[in-house]
């Protein structure tokens, strides 16, 4: 038990510090993945035929490759358009901070996922809403933010909640490339006491804390979210 | 898709770009590595879809009383069940296996009994770590699903079972677990892609699949991305064929 206590001779802080770095990966990418996949739902939606076949492509090669593949493809893409960018500007070559790489990377992972969860809550908002505000001569923009986002909300909420607890574990991955994220620390602090059955337990145990407290605060957002409208329940009978 | 479709000619200007990156891959980038990995390669390629297989099938299996201790059993089975599921689907994979081959495999050694049994020269290996690993992973998902698919199978089939005086055992087999399995094929066939995506962490545990085995190319011939888009490729082709056999699965049993 002190092998996990805060202070140096124990590994707590170092554990705490990496669980507090994939948290702020997390936070980022799920971030990054909401503005990619509002676009990606709109372009999907109402875009243009090349842009709709374009985002199909991204969102079916995105879904069908595993994330450490992308993770590692989208690293090395990403560094290397950065250092290209850096020398042609007359700067020698960046070292890319490894927060900013892991939302990079998975916020674009993320973008394809929530494309598809946002195309259906937008689908299933009904035609006239959103036919009306047009009717009374609303700009697109005002429209999409005052009728489709939140009446699209309560049905996007659980598939968006999902995401987020995906999000939440693939930090997890970029142990692999090396960034000192949870399961990282947690691996190297089991590796030089060799009391891997400690740290891993507690680890999970703090995943496992993220998870329900994240399902505690979307149950919340989503109750809000469901304000005013007739419970789902309620209709349903079998 | 037909061919009208694809004859589209926005689609013919993409599919022209898109065969220009292909050539232009491959004549600027390094494949000559290729004859020399080849075999490995397919070593690897039949290790994931292997152990793709297997944990697939084996968690199905498991998942099946997971869904229905949850559906239908007495809270003492509910409870666990639900623990599990909440706990495998709430930690992230990686340290599940990690968790399995370094916590198993260190206290292992430590019980004199194991050391000398017969499974010892396996429990030395990685792969039985990754499949169980897997498995349980498949499992934790699965059981969750099931659960869902047991509950929605339409009561008044039951009863009338019931009501013939058929066991209990006949009925879920001949009943139950089928409309069960029928529900569910849809979500099984985006589960099993997942449990393909998943295949690749079982690397760091040195088993050599198909991902090692680019890892491996990557760091001899020091590239990068030729293995790594060789490797999406054969992802990509596994992914395509698990949907179609999927589809073809979903197509073979009769809909309501």
């Amino acid at each position: 038990m002190e092998l996990l206590s805060l202070s140096p001779p124990g590994w707590g802080g170092n554990l705490l510090r990496g669980l507090v770095n994939s948290l702020q990966i997390a936070f980022g990418a799920f971030g990054l993945g909401l503005v990619i996949g509002l676009f990606g739902a709109y372009g999907k939606l109402y875009g243009g035929v090349v842009i709709r076949d374009l985002l199909g492509i991204y969102t079916t090669v995105i879904r069908a490759v595993p994330e450490l593949v992308l993770i590692l493809i989208l690293y090395y893409v990403g560094t290397d358009l950065i250092n290209k960018a850096a020398e042609a500007m007359g700067y020698g070559r960046v070292e890319i901070s490894g927060v900013v790489a892991g939302i990079w990377v998975l916020g674009i992972v993320q973008g394809a996922y929530s494309t598809e969860v946002l195309r259906g809550a937008i689908q299933a908002v009904p035609k006239g809403q959103m036919e009306a505000a047009r009717a009374y001569g609303m700009p697109a923009l005002l429209v999409m933010r005052r009728v489709t986002i939140p009446a699209m909300m309560s049905f996007a909420v659980p598939g968006l909640a999902n995401l987020w607890l995906i999000a939440t574990k693939d930090t997890a991955l970029l142990a692999i490339v090396g960034f000192s994220e949870l399961t990282l620390e947690t691996k190297q602090a089991a590796a030089s006491t060799r009391a891997y059955f400690t740290f891993f337990l507690a680890a999970g145990a703090l995943y496992l804390i993220v998870t329900l407290l994240s399902g505690v605060v979307f149950g919340r957002i989503e109750k809000w979210a469901r304000r005013g409208q007739p419970s789902l329940r309620a209709g349903q009978s079998r | 898709m037909t061919l009208r479709a694809l004859l589209q000619p926005h689609r013919i200007v993409m599919m022209a770009l898109f065969a220009i990156f292909v050539i232009w891959c491959a004549l600027s980038l390094r494949w000559d590595w290729i004859p020399q990995y080849a075999p490995l390669a397919l070593e690897g390629l039949w290790r994931t879809i292997w152990i793709l297989i297997v944990t697939c099938i084996l968690g199905f299996l498991l998942a099946i009383p997971l869904g229905l201790a949850q559906a239908i059993g007495p809270w003492y089975l509910a409870a666990p069940a639900r623990v599990f599921c909440t706990v495998i689907r709430g930690t992230p994979l990686l340290l599940q296996i990690w968790l399995l081959y370094y916590g198993l495999g260190s206290l292992f050694p430590q019980i004199p009994w194991i050391r000398g049994s017969d499974l010892w020269p396996y429990l030395r290996q990685a792969w039985p770590y990754a499949v169980l690993a897997l498995t349980l992973s498949y499992a934790g998902y699965e059981g969750e699903v099931m659960r869902g698919a047991f509950s929605s199978v339409n009561k008044g089939q039951l009863e009338a079972a019931n009501s013939f005086g058929m066991p209990r055992f006949t009925m879920f087999r001949r009943i139950w677990l089928p409309q069960a399995i029928r529900s569910v094929l849809p979500t099984l066939g985006g589960e099993t892609i997942l449990q393909l995506k998943a295949t690749p962490l079982v690397a760091t545990i040195t088993v050599v699949e198909i991902y090692a085995v680019s890892s491996r190319v990557r760091s001899d011939m020091l590239i990068v991305y030729e293995p790594l888009l060789l490797l999406a490729l054969f992802y990509l082709i596994i992914a395509g064929v698990i949907t179609l056999l999927f589809r073809k699965f979903e197509n073979s049993v009769p809909s309501r």
